[in-house]
């Protein structure tokens, strides 16, 4: 293997093997992308907190440990960005909310620890939108992120800071949340490949929670390999988190080698495409099933009736379980406190710190929730959508009765302009009509690049959907396909995006 | 004559229902393992997960759910199969994360029941109290307001204490108690008593009263026979058994007065005062919080298996009413000194008393005397006397080895009762030896003998009852640190007078 003279083009399989082999330290791998983030992220606004110091003395521990030959991990040595919802102690932690400014945590996420372990080294905390409510990052109370393909754009959301970190090679890793699509949009939108992993596969402690019931962790990377390696770092058991799964941690890098897809079936969702679906996104979803045929899968349609109703069941359990977690930042023991003084009384402290610190999006989620968990309306609202929930487990249940994984378009479009939908809530949350059942069913997907779309010259993701706990299937699937891609294209996608 | 009290039970029938919130004496928090002990400085018992910190998650507890389970099987609970905890939203700054993890709709045991002994002026009777509910939930912090009287009003700040957010509490839940009649009161405290002896016998919970471990809501309504129940109210945070039955009491006798005038009862929760016994309005129920509940999807569902279930039922002791009657037996007391004993809340002590080594008897005479005086004169329980078991196997000790007379030992309960100090102390202090030395007892016999020649005369002519009166004035000039049974003999002999 030869280093090319960039470092940060590389993936972090390609670094890790490097620096494991001491080609390469984790401190110049780790300064190589610092320094490109101190180039570019003035025009891209991927990070909100990086701390270079800090950084570089955790890779030169690294260096120092694997100089003593001490066996840390396959990423060891490898930087990442953490989405700035991963509590990490003593390094501020917003959430994309100006009611957390100035908060640093007293401890770290489950993920962290892990990641520390493993000697990945952090970063630092990327852009989001508030508590995870969005889809374009749009609505960061710090500002937007732009998409590396066109600066002019959205990078998805929420993870909008993770996935243009990644695109524009300031990281080669990063950690993602989902709770309706926030890691497989914003990888679709801007070239690079997300995992939403099983519901319980990624402990959560540490995570501050949008909607408790959907929320996962999982890897952004630039090509299905890492988000395998990464993947395996950060899954497993967490007793902590009551709601992980206690299993053995699948082998995701096995599954990824074993890129293969002769002989399995492979469903497309009626429900997911047409209208609604931009013509270039059908067209390289269309191109990829064809791919898939010819690679020795069988294509066949299923049907999911129900996830027509998906997208009104998520949007009544996520703003009923976000009213109930975001209860907490009221200003008494973190973050903001606005209009404190001898003659206000406790509400009003809380109350004017919650309309200060929360931004629009927040507050219409809140309210939503806190109506629809009312006494007279909880059963006709959260109790119906529960029952939604069950339908859409039993349409996904029966797809698997006959198929091996689902496929459909990640997102109806590609990366949309900043500020066009922002007065227009109803058509920002369609963007994650065909993520969300993933996370209401809990199972798991992965969005990958399967091109651009020819009107808009956009990336355009293809997810792939299988049953809870086989996780696997998404890397065997996905690198079967992705080795495809990357033989006509002569290279990753990602290599098109527009130098910056 | 009859009493307002009378009257009032002559035209209305009760009916009670009490919610008692009891903390478990579990050694770490219902979701976090801090430590769930009493007091310590503030803030010091409190991790991100207790203090509601963004990210952090709550585990159950697996010996909290225990301890609510063999609660549920000692009132006769059904265990149910599978359940869930329940988020209980509202704001409050004692709340950290303004939810409380409780149950709701799905708690973990349900339709028990507990017999309760009341005594009556014709003899014991038995109430069966129907338990709907034994649920498990999180405590919250406390507050502390500065700069004013200790009231929210008037305060210049608050502070708050989180070592007690995250405590475990189960919550007991009766159902409606209908029938009592005028034993109202008396059944309500005679519950509580027996559901805090309960707790304490299966060992889930010291039940330290003083300490607030143990709340109880008093719901009470009022209807005439035959007609439909009443509009109830909800006393809060009835925190002692007297005030138990005291808050049952006036809340009856205060509808009473308002059913006559003409006025409808206003659903509502009362505070219970303390001092005055009365019960103040607090907020009415109608404008009452919604909670949103809905389940906590942090957690995941309990579901105790058979096996499990039965495991814990083999722990069970004997239960408190069959234990109460083989005491009885192997004491040998009657039907009625039980009762007695057990109502004046002596039961507990002087069981404690006698396996610390104290003789029956002795254990359950000055429970049941001297202290039961002394609690009722200053209408507090037994338990809150500055008086332990330990005390009396040391006074009795004493007594044994000659060391303190019967009424010398009523001295050293007086100094215990006012905070003296140790049994040791007191008896240092106060002076209390019994004066063994024969030959300075010889000599004030003398002395007495001398100031009464006739009483000496009367002895040697065979009226050996007259020697009390030399025995007294002995007494007398010892200061009643003699021992009156050895002055007697030395007397006797001292005369020549063989009995």
């Amino acid at each position: 293997m030869s280093l090319d003279s960039d470092l940060t083009r590389q993936s972090a399989a390609t670094l890790a093997t490097a620096i494991a082999r001491k080609e390469v330290s984790s401190e110049e791998v780790t300064r190589a992308h610092l320094d490109r983030i101190a180039q570019v992220d003035s025009r891209i606004h991927a990070f909100l907190h990086v701390d270079a110091e800090a950084s570089l003395s955790q890779a030169r521990l690294v260096d120092a440990k694997l100089a003593q030959g001490v066996l840390l991990s396959p990423l060891a040595g490898v930087p990442i960005a953490l989405k700035d919802l991963v509590a990490t102690k003593g390094v501020p932690t917003t959430c994309g909310s100006r009611i957390l400014e100035g908060w640093r945590p007293p401890y770290n996420a489950t993920i962290v620890e892990k990641l520390m372990a493993a000697g990945v080294v952090s970063l630092g905390k990327t852009n989001m939108d508030e508590f995870a409510m969005g889809s374009s990052t749009e609505h960061s109370g710090y500002g937007p992120t732009h998409n590396p393909w066109d600066l002019d754009r959205i990078p998805g959301g929420s993870g909008g800071g993770s996935a243009a970190a990644i695109a524009s090679f300031e990281a080669p890793l990063a950690i993602g949340t989902d709770t309706g699509g926030s890691i497989r949009q914003p990888a679709a939108v801007t070239g690079t490949v997300g995992v939403k992993p099983t519901y319980g596969g990624v402990s959560r402690y540490g995570i501050v929670a949008l909607a408790s019931s959907l929320d996962q962790a999982g890897p952004c990377a630039r090509d299905v390999m890492d988000t395998a390696l990464l993947h395996s770092v950060i899954a497993g058991h967490d007793p902590r988190d009551s709601t992980s799964i206690n299993a053995p941690v699948p082998d995701f890098v096995a599954a990824a080698l074993n890129a293969d897809v002769r002989g399995m079936k492979i469903g497309v969702i009626r429900e997911l495409q047409g209208d609604g679906f931009q013509s270039g996104v059908l067209e390289r979803f269309n191109q990829s099933l064809d791919i898939l045929t010819e690679l020795g899968a069988e294509i066949v349609e299923v049907s999911c009736p129900h996830f027509h109703y998906a997208l009104g069941a998520y949007y009544l359990i996520l703003p009923s379980e976000a009213s109930s977690n975001l209860a907490r930042f009221d200003g008494m023991r973190f973050g903001i406190r606005v209009d404190d003084g001898n003659d206000r009384s406790v509400e009003q402290v809380m109350s004017a710190t919650r309309e200060k610190g929360f931004g629009a999006e927040v507050k219409r989620r809140i309210m939503l929730g806190t109506y629809a968990l009312s006494s007279g309306y909880y059963d006709a609202y959260y109790g119906q959508a529960q029952r939604i929930r069950t339908l859409i487990n039993q349409d996904f249940a029966a797809a698997f009765a006959t198929v091996d994984v689902l496929v459909s378009p990640t997102s109806p479009t590609t990366a949309f302009k900043i500020g066009e939908k922002l007065e227009d809530p109803l058509s920002m949350y369609l963007n994650d009509i065909a993520t969300i059942p993933v996370n209401l069913a809990g199972n798991c997907a992965m969005s990958l690049p399967i091109g651009l779309a020819p009107e808009d010259g956009l990336p355009v993701g293809l997810q792939i959907i299988a049953p809870a706990m086989a996780d696997t299937l998404l890397y065997r699937v996905g690198s079967a396909l992705e080795s495809a891609l990357v033989d006509r294209w002569g290279g990753l996608l990602i290599s098109e995006a527009p130098s910056l | 004559m009859t009493t307002q009290y009378e009257s009032v039970i002559a035209e209305f029938d009760p009916i009670i229902g009490i919610e008692t919130h009891i903390e478990l004496g579990t050694n770490s928090k219902m979701f976090c393992s801090c430590s769930a002990q009493f007091g310590g400085d503030p803030n010091t018992h409190v991790c991100p997960v207790c203090l509601g910190m963004p990210g952090s998650m709550p585990v159950v507890n697996r010996a909290a759910v225990e301890s609510t389970i063999r609660m549920g099987l000692a009132l006769n609970c059904s265990i149910v199969p599978w359940c869930r905890f329940a988020r209980k939203n509202y704001f409050y700054p004692d709340m950290p994360k303004n939810y409380q993890i409780s149950q709701y709709d799905e708690p973990l045991c349900i339709n028990g029941y507990l017999d309760v002994t009341v005594a009556t002026a014709n003899g014991p009777q038995v109430f069966r109290v129907d338990i709907e509910r034994v649920h498990m939930e999180e405590d919250t912090g406390k507050l502390l307001h500065a700069g004013g009287a200790g009231r929210i009003h008037g305060a210049t700040h608050s502070l708050v204490d989180y070592n007690r957010a995250g405590i475990p509490l189960i919550e007991v839940v009766t159902k409606p108690i209908l029938g009592t009649g005028d034993l109202a009161p008396d059944v309500a405290k005679a519950y509580v008593a027996q559901l805090r002896d309960l707790m304490r016998a299966l060992g889930v919970s010291d039940v330290r009263m003083e300490e607030g471990s143990l709340r109880c809501d008093v719901n009470v309504s009022l209807s005439r026979p035959g007609e439909e129940w009443g509009t109830r109210t909800e006393t809060k945070n009835v925190n002692s058994l007297r005030s138990v039955e005291r808050a049952v009491r006036t809340e009856m006798l205060r509808q009473a007065d308002r059913l006559r005038a003409g006025d409808r009862i206003t659903q509502e929760t009362r505070h219970f005062n303390e001092g005055t016994g009365d019960t103040t309005s607090g907020r009415s129920k109608e404008g009452a919080e919604d909670y949103r509940y809905f389940p906590e999807p942090d957690l995941v569902p309990i579901a105790p298996s058979k096996e499990w279930i039965e495991e814990l039922r083999a722990t069970l002791p004997e239960i408190p009413s069959v234990r109460r009657a083989r005491l009885q037996r192997d004491w040998g007391v009657s039907e009625f000194d039980m009762q007695s004993l057990v109502n004046a809340g002596a039961l507990e002590l002087i069981v404690a008393s006698i396996d610390a080594g104290v003789q029956p008897a002795a254990a359950r005479k000055w429970w049941t005397g001297e202290l039961t005086r002394v609690a009722n004169e200053r209408s507090c329980e037994l338990e809150e006397l500055t008086v332990t078991p330990n005390d009396i196997v040391q006074i009795e000790n004493l007594i044994a080895a000659g060391e303190l007379t019967d009424k010398m030992a009523r001295s050293v309960f007086e100094g215990l009762l006012q905070g003296e100090g140790t049994v040791a102390d007191i008896v240092h202090q106060r002076g209390l030896i019994v004066v063994n030395d024969d030959a300075s007892l010889i000599a004030a016999i003398t002395a007495a003998l001398a100031d009464s020649p006739d009483v000496a005369e009367k002895i040697h002519s065979g009226k050996i009852a007259a020697a009390g009166a030399i025995v007294g004035a002995v007494m007398k000039a010892t200061h009643g640190q003699a021992d009156a049974a050895r002055v007697r003999t030395l007397l006797l002999e001292h005369l020549g007078i063989k009995e």
